[in-house]
């Protein structure tokens, strides 16, 4: 266990110096690396907020089974079949079909190959809709794998506008990721205040420009809907004259007329000839400008807008016009998206985490070397260099990966240096009772290592054990604690079994014939 | 200095110790049944929010009444480090109200007239609060599993399951302990109670490790001796890790921030248990179910 090769030491210290390199990138300014690579700070430490959102489906579930409800009715009438007591009911389509024309429909709806009435969805191998026949009444709902394909849809779109919206608001390194198929994890470094992109993410942003009607509200085409400050109320036309998705783009302004902040925007050719269309006819009409459900404003048609350019005017003030010109260009979600976890850390306590941290460190480090100096003296310094050598690869490993280093890390690294002297005095103690029984230094020493060998792996394995368990179910800050322990340990073991064992043997082979005593 | 040649007639002990601990055990079970855990808002779900307040005249009453003026359910304020840094808990969360955070800020201002900042804001959902808590729990008994199954390998039956309840031993009690004291649980704590897990076991395979040993060189002696005497040769190594590891932890418990004051507390809660379960739970365990050198050299 003492001899070691010339190869093997050469292998030994340039792994040293190597991961040593990566460490003291972390601490040198930005020009003088030959290489990016750095401890990425977590968002307990820089500062930052992490939300997680969640996507409610629900809603496009409801609206897609509306749209199957006319698909059916329109293919039965094609088809000349006679249907009765057509409804929906808990997102579930029913009626009843004669037994002459059950076959035919059961024909077409399981029909595998450009199925329009029912899609067949080949990397499921299943059917977007699933069929129930009781007697002459048939039941049609949303299949396991259809329910899956719309969040997978949704998510996606959800995904994109949520990114295009942070990335308007131009934050540091913002990071965005789905996570399944119903939430989308936020991550904004060093923001100080999450509270306007909370704003901007928590609106679906759904515009519309429809007429307002005297008619009654009770009238199928219509329905009553509040102003924005929740003061008056007005029955709007269902139809739609042109929404969102229409524009092409949008800016906060400044009216010269009024003095008031608008939010102007253009729009397509398809929505400037639909806008024309309508306001040729409805000049005089009170046109509704909706946002989610709420009328942001009224104004009277005064002529035909047919250049593709208008203003939305309001209770604005020049941040809300900058908020509302932004969603506007970065779109509407395609279901409401809620906040349901989030961690914000100020700058400040971040930078108070890391000073503790950092002292809380350099103090038990400090501590557990004096302490395995105290007890072993020479024995101990090799102990005190051997975790310094552990402390570098520690740090280089996590540098090299770009770990994300937080609170809880930093508190596993703090411990590693506490644990990690156990595996010398494993074998310190060990070689201690050698010596009582063998007089030849060299095999006393080898036997300790031998022996001490078993201990040290199984004390090690079962930490490393814990730190991967917690890996896999840790969040955030936790997982970094698992993280900094699972390579604290690998560090220790290299550090202990290759350099500490190699500074004992030179010692070793110096003073053969000495009585050692530790 | 800790230079111990001992020889300390251990196995004397065990049954007064065996007392002692099924007595805190049935405390600590007695507690986590009966007065049950504070959940912090990660398994309970809810807000929290640590404050600093500019002004260190304002009082802590101040800030409760303060916040019990909004109408967020059970508010709970407490000191949090340093003087003016505040830690308020409540129930509440945001609901579908994005300005949520922002409302409060504007309250408070109005109530208290001093200036202050948000130094931190957790915002958990029920449905999240539930997983989190779910993952916890799962996390925990899968480690124990683990544990299981890895000294199940390396020793025999015996052994194994001297050290298992030596492991359950220290989770109970420290998670008793924070019931006693009502010291909040949260993410952190759940890493505690794993780390700890992964300490004592190490401390207890390194003495079994001895024990196996022995029983292989002494064919004559009895388990109680072997046991004794296995502690005795690992008690310096058993004494000096936990110094030194408990070093680390108290240096994180007074100087690493009030944020880790939990984790570390738990942690060393659970190397003290940790050490002392594995000399005087699970050697008398090994000594119960009568191991002697048939049990170890039948798998050889």
């Amino acid at each position: 266990m003492l001899y070691f090769s010339k190869l093997k030491i050469i292998c030994i210290y340039s792994l040293i110096i190597f991961l040593s390199y990566f460490t003291i990138l972390n601490f040198l300014s930005p020009n003088y690396k030959f290489s990016n690579k750095k401890i990425n700070l977590g968002l307990d430490l820089q500062g930052g907020s992490y939300l997680l959102l969640e996507v409610d489906s629900n809603p496009i579930v409801v609206q897609k089974i509306q749209n199957k409800f006319s698909n059916l009715k329109k293919y039965f009438k094609n088809q000349n079949i006679k249907f009765k007591n057509i409804k929906i009911e808990n997102n579930q389509i029913q009626f009843e079909l004669k037994d002459s024309s059950m076959d035919s429909f059961i024909t077409d709806f399981s029909d595998k190959k450009d199925n329009l009435l029912n899609n067949y969805l080949d990397q499921y191998k299943a059917f977007e809709f699933d069929y129930k026949i009781d007697n002459n009444k048939v039941y049609i709902n949303y299949s396991k794998f259809g329910i899956i394909e719309i969040k997978n849809s949704t998510i996606d779109q959800a995904l994109e506008i949520v990114r295009r919206r942070i990335d308007e608001v131009g934050t540091n390194e913002p990071n965005i990721l789905k996570r399944g198929n119903e939430r989308i994890l936020v991550e904004l470094p060093g923001l100080d205040d999450p509270e306007r992109i909370k704003n901007l993410l928590g609106k679906t942003a759904n515009l519309s420009f429809r007429f307002i009607t005297d008619q009654d509200s009770t009238d199928f085409g219509s329905e009553k809907m509040f102003f924005e400050d929740g003061s008056e109320e007005a029955i709007v036309s269902k139809r739609i004259i042109l929404s969102g998705d229409n524009l092409i783009d949008a800016k906060p302004r400044m009216d010269n007329q009024t003095n008031q902040t608008v939010v102007s925007f253009s729009m397509d050719r398809l929505g400037t000839k639909k806008f024309a269309k309508a306001t040729i006819s409805g000049v005089g009409k009170r046109l509704a400008i909706i946002l989610d459900n709420k009328i942001i404003s009224a104004p009277v048609i005064r002529e035909a807008i047919t250049g593709g350019n208008g203003q939305i005017s309001g209770n604005f003030t020049f941040q809300s016009a900058t908020d509302l010109a932004l969603l506007l260009r970065s779109g509407a979600l395609p279901a409401p998206l809620s906040i349901i976890e989030e961690r914000t850390v100020g700058p400040d306590l971040g930078k108070d985490s890391i000073d503790a941290g950092t002292i809380a460190l350099i103090i038990g480090f400090i501590l557990v070397n004096l302490f395995m100096l105290l007890r072993y003296r020479l024995f101990g310094l090799i102990a005190d260099l051997t975790l310094v050598v552990n402390l570098f690869l520690l740090v280089g490993i996590l540098t090299i990966f770009e770990a994300t280093l937080t609170l809880p890390g930093i508190a596993g690294i703090i411990l590693t240096v506490g644990m990690a002297v156990d595996a010398n005095v494993l074998i310190f103690e060990r070689i201690k009772e050698e010596i009582k029984v063998e007089k030849n230094n060299l095999i006393a020493f080898d036997g300790g290592y031998k022996r001490a060998r078993t201990a040290v792996l199984d004390a090690n394995i079962t930490t490393l054990i814990a730190a991967a368990i917690l890996f896999f179910f840790g969040s955030g800050p936790v997982k970094g604690f698992a993280i900094t322990l699972g390579i604290g340990i690998i560090s220790t073991l290299f550090s202990v079994f290759y350099f500490a064992r190699h500074l004992t043997s030179i010692y070793v082979s110096k003073n053969k014939d000495k009585t050692i005593t530790l | 200095m800790l230079n111990l040649k001992s020889d300390i007639p251990f196995t004397n002990y065990f049954r007064i110790f065996n007392i002692i601990s099924l007595i805190l055990i049935l405390i600590s079970l007695g507690s986590i049944f009966y007065k049950g855990l504070n959940f912090g808002v990660d398994f309970k779900g809810g807000t929290l929010i640590e404050l600093r307040v500019d002004n260190n005249e304002i009082r802590i009453s101040e800030v409760r009444e303060a916040f019990l003026k909004m109408n967020l359910g059970d508010v709970n304020v407490k000191k949090f480090g340093k003087e003016g840094d505040y830690l308020i808990k409540f129930e509440k969360t945001k609901s579908n109200d994005e300005n949520f955070i922002e409302n409060i800020k504007d309250k408070l201002f109005k109530n208290m007239g001093v200036n202050f900042n948000f130094r931190r804001v957790e915002n958990v959902g029920p449905k999240v609060s539930g997983e989190l808590l779910r993952a916890g729990l799962i996390a925990i008994v899968l480690s124990l599993v683990a544990m299981l199954i890895y000294i199940w390998i390396r020793f025999e039956w015996q052994f194994s399951l001297g050290a298992i309840i030596a492991l359950f031993h220290d989770v109970i009690i420290t998670i008793g302990f924070f019931s006693i004291l009502e010291f909040e649980i949260n993410l952190s704590i759940i890493a505690a109670v794993l780390t700890i897990v992964g300490y004592s076991m190490n401390d207890t395979v390194v003495i079994f490790d001895r024990v196996r040993e022995n029983l292989k060189k002494y064919t004559s002696k009895k388990i109680d001796e072997i046991s004794n005497l296995s502690i005795n040769e690992t008690l310096s190594r058993t004494i000096i890790t936990s110094s030194t590891t408990l070093l680390a932890l108290l240096s994180i418990f007074f100087f690493g921030g009030t944020i880790l004051h939990g984790f570390s507390f738990a942690m060393i809660l659970g190397v003290i248990f940790g050490t002392y379960s594995s000399i005087f739970i699970a050697n008398p365990i090994l000594i119960k179910l009568k191991v002697n050198q048939k049990s170890v050299l039948k798998e050889d």
